[in-house]
């Protein structure tokens, strides 16, 4: 773990380098960092409101605020399921109890072999091949149980 | 060589577009044929998605919709020279779902290479901007005031008018913001745009700099758009290499700047100023009104925020005039609006039309009804902020004006389509839910009114002293829509109420006609 904590620090040190001039730059910086790490370590908070020029609480009230920002380490690949009205009229609720079931994980849990991450989505703009969902950058619409299971065997799959 | 065309739309891949064109690449390679494949924007026609269009000597022939299982058939039967095959669907703008379309703002969608700056400049590109450069500040604004467009991010805002303010606000530094915050279940136009033709957007913000004195812009984009992201970022890339973004556009000396930013999953950033407190790096809390954002916005500085379909829709009005884009339209509602027909429908998509059109035209005509052949039960208009219209509402025009006056919006212009299985209670408690899970929490009626709004509905269905809990609903219901900030509190009543008005027998509710 002090090694993983060197590097993170490392990690943030470079993104915050890079971000820090910009005006408005905390969202930029906090992405940077979720995309380089895949969620934003406790121990950067305090690296980001230093140096930001702003306080921990601040820091902590932004990234609470917005749902795409996560503190804890996601699965090996974290799956968006759209939870909106378009989703819904096609079958989306069916879908949403299917997956959790498959995964035996509920919304904001990841799975116990630690492959998969489930987080609800408020639209993807895929409403017109609705229900959708992604799986890490890949979208997928009009997913029916057979479709999800086949996503996931495959994933399964290739991490064998 | 034989171009095709495959789209880059994030519903296309969503549908399997991306191993369509892997496999017809192989195949094409393994066979010797000569073939380019274009990545375009979609059509707008998402039943046919993955769609692939030959270009032969007689204009483009589609096929659709098409799996990369499909490909070896398809080859055999001579898809480079536009054979029939099943899956022909022929020219594809002689369809009436096209052909009956009035694409102004999406003329290029579907058809050119989105990110290629020659393809926009061929296809009519950057000429409004010529124009543009040629009037005044004051002209442009008068330009844009005369061709009635309101904004089409919901609040239809005459757009103008709102430049006018900014363009009189005395400032060293103004700005131009882009509301891609397109959060509305139901809609994806601004999607489309930005994927399928995101330098009509940069044109757009580039026109609209010029007018007020902005000399920066900022495209606020929501995370779940990583495929706009990307043709945004090569299309301004692009725009950067040619001249027509820096310190000096297409040579005129004026300075125009553009920069995409990220949202993170939050709802409520679609609302102008907590959008503008995401874009400063903070909580997306929403800010009193006044100041407007026109005087006081992005980081204190009078600021023009507009959504992209806006914002698109006007290097067209500055390239054929204010008149040609009044011209179409209805009453107040002046112009096209791009339609997206969305949930439980047999043809979804984006169809563009002059306001006028009735919903139940759109429905049936085009829309086809429902996917899975039932009954449409009730359909929701402008996002989950819309009102529920039942089928005898289905009449009305859709028009600003109109819908007001029936206590709906057209908002954004999303439709979702329920069949006669929904349960409208349980859509007016994820109406509050909705509220529940987006609110920015800053004034009470919204934070604390969606939790109660929740659990009264809960009660209603449970039969727990039904009539008191009614009245309380719509006693709580008229606290939100007076008291809160912004349209997330004011708004979260339309769909409960009439959910409760036109489909109260799901609540438990004996319908008015029945007790009568």
């Amino acid at each position: 773990m002090m090694q993983e904590d060197y590097l993170h620090k490392q990690a943030v040190a470079k993104i915050l380098l890079a971000h820090q001039s910009m005006p408005g730059s905390l969202l930029p910086v906090l992405h940077g960092i979720q995309d380089s790490l895949g969620y934003i370590p406790e121990q950067a908070v305090a690296d980001i409101a230093d140096a930001l020029n702003q306080s921990i609480a601040e820091i902590h009230g932004v990234i609470s605020f917005y749902h795409y920002f996560r503190q804890t380490p996601p699965g090996k690949h974290t799956i968006r399921l759209c939870r909106a009205e378009s989703c819904q009229a096609m079958n989306g609720k069916k879908l949403e109890q299917y997956a959790k079931k498959q995964l035996q994980v509920g919304f904001h849990e990841t799975s116990a072999d630690g492959m998969f991450s489930l987080e609800p989505v408020y639209c993807l703009g895929n409403c017109a091949g609705s229900p959708a969902m992604t799986i890490d950058n890949n979208i997928y619409g009009r997913v029916s149980p057979e479709r999800f299971d086949e996503l996931i065997a495959d994933l399964k799959g290739a991490a064998q | 060589m034989t171009r095709v065309f495959i789209s880059r739309d994030a519903t296309a891949l969503s549908l399997g577009a991306e191993q369509v064109v892997q496999t017809l690449q192989q195949q094409a390679t393994a066979r010797n044929l000569p073939l380019e494949i274009v990545r375009n924007g979609s059509r707008g026609m998402f039943w046919l998605e993955p769609l692939v269009e030959v270009e032969t000597a007689t204009g483009r022939v589609a096929y659709g919709p098409v799996q990369a299982s499909d490909i070896t058939g398809l080859l055999d039967a001579g898809l480079l020279e536009g054979s029939g095959h099943p899956l022909y669907q022929g020219d594809i703008e002689a369809l009436p779902y096209f052909k009956n379309q009035k694409r102004l703002t999406f003329a290029r969608v579907g058809i050119t290479d989105p990110v290629s700056f020659d393809d926009y400049v061929q296809h009519d590109g950057y000429r409004g901007l010529k124009n543009a450069l040629k009037l005044s500040p004051q002209e442009i604004v008068k330009q844009v005031t005369d061709s009635g467009l309101r904004g089409r991010g919901g609040a239809a805002f005459p757009t103008g008018i709102k430049w006018n303010t900014v363009l009189n606000a005395p400032s060293e530094q103004k700005y131009i913001v882009c509301n891609a915050d397109e959060g509305d279940s139901g809609t994806f136009s601004d999607r489309m745009i930005m994927e399928g033709d995101p330098f009509v957007l940069i044109e757009g913000m580039t026109i609209a700099g010029l007018a007020v004195g902005a000399t920066r812009g900022y495209i606020y984009l929501r995370v779940e758009y990583p495929h706009a992201h990307a043709a945004l970022n090569e299309a301004i890339a692009s725009a950067y290499r040619n001249g027509y973004l820096g310190d000096n556009i297409s040579g005129s000396g004026k300075a125009f700047h553009l920069e995409v930013r990220l949202g993170a999953g939050a709802y409520i950033c679609g609302e102008e100023t907590s959008l503008l407190e995401s874009l400063e790096g903070k909580r997306g809390l929403v800010r009193f009104k006044p100041p407007l954002p026109a005087i006081v916005g992005l980081f204190g500085q009078p600021t023009v925020v507009n959504n992209v379909i806006s914002l698109a829709s006007v290097p067209i009005i500055l390239d054929k005039g204010a008149d040609y884009y009044r011209d179409y339209g209805m009453g107040r509602s002046r112009g096209t609006l791009p339609l997206q027909l969305a949930g439980n429908i047999k043809h979804p998509g984006l169809f563009e039309v002059a306001f006028g059109m009735t919903l139940r035209e759109l429905l049936y005509d085009y829309g086809g009804g429902c996917a899975n052949g039932r009954p449409i039960r009730a359909v929701q208009v402008g996002g989950p902020l819309g009102a529920y219209l039942p089928e005898a509402q289905f009449d009305t025009p859709l028009d600003y004006e109109a819908f007001t006056g029936i206590s709906a919006v057209l908002g954004h212009g999303g439709i979702v389509v329920h069949d006669d299985t929904v349960d409208m209670a349980e859509m007016a408690r994820y109406a509050m839910e909705f509220c529940v899970e987006e609110s920015c929490g800053k004034c009470t009626p919204c934070r604390i009114g969606s939790v109660r709004g929740v659990e009264v509905i809960e009660r209603i269905v449970q039969g727990t002293q039904r009539d008191q809990n009614t009245r309380l609903l719509r006693d709580l219901c008229d606290t939100m829509t007076y008291g809160s900030l912004c349209a997330m509190g004011g708004m979260t009543p339309i769909p409960v109420i009439s959910a409760l008005n036109y489909f109260p027998e799901d609540f438990g509710i004996k319908s008015d006609v029945d007790a009568a």
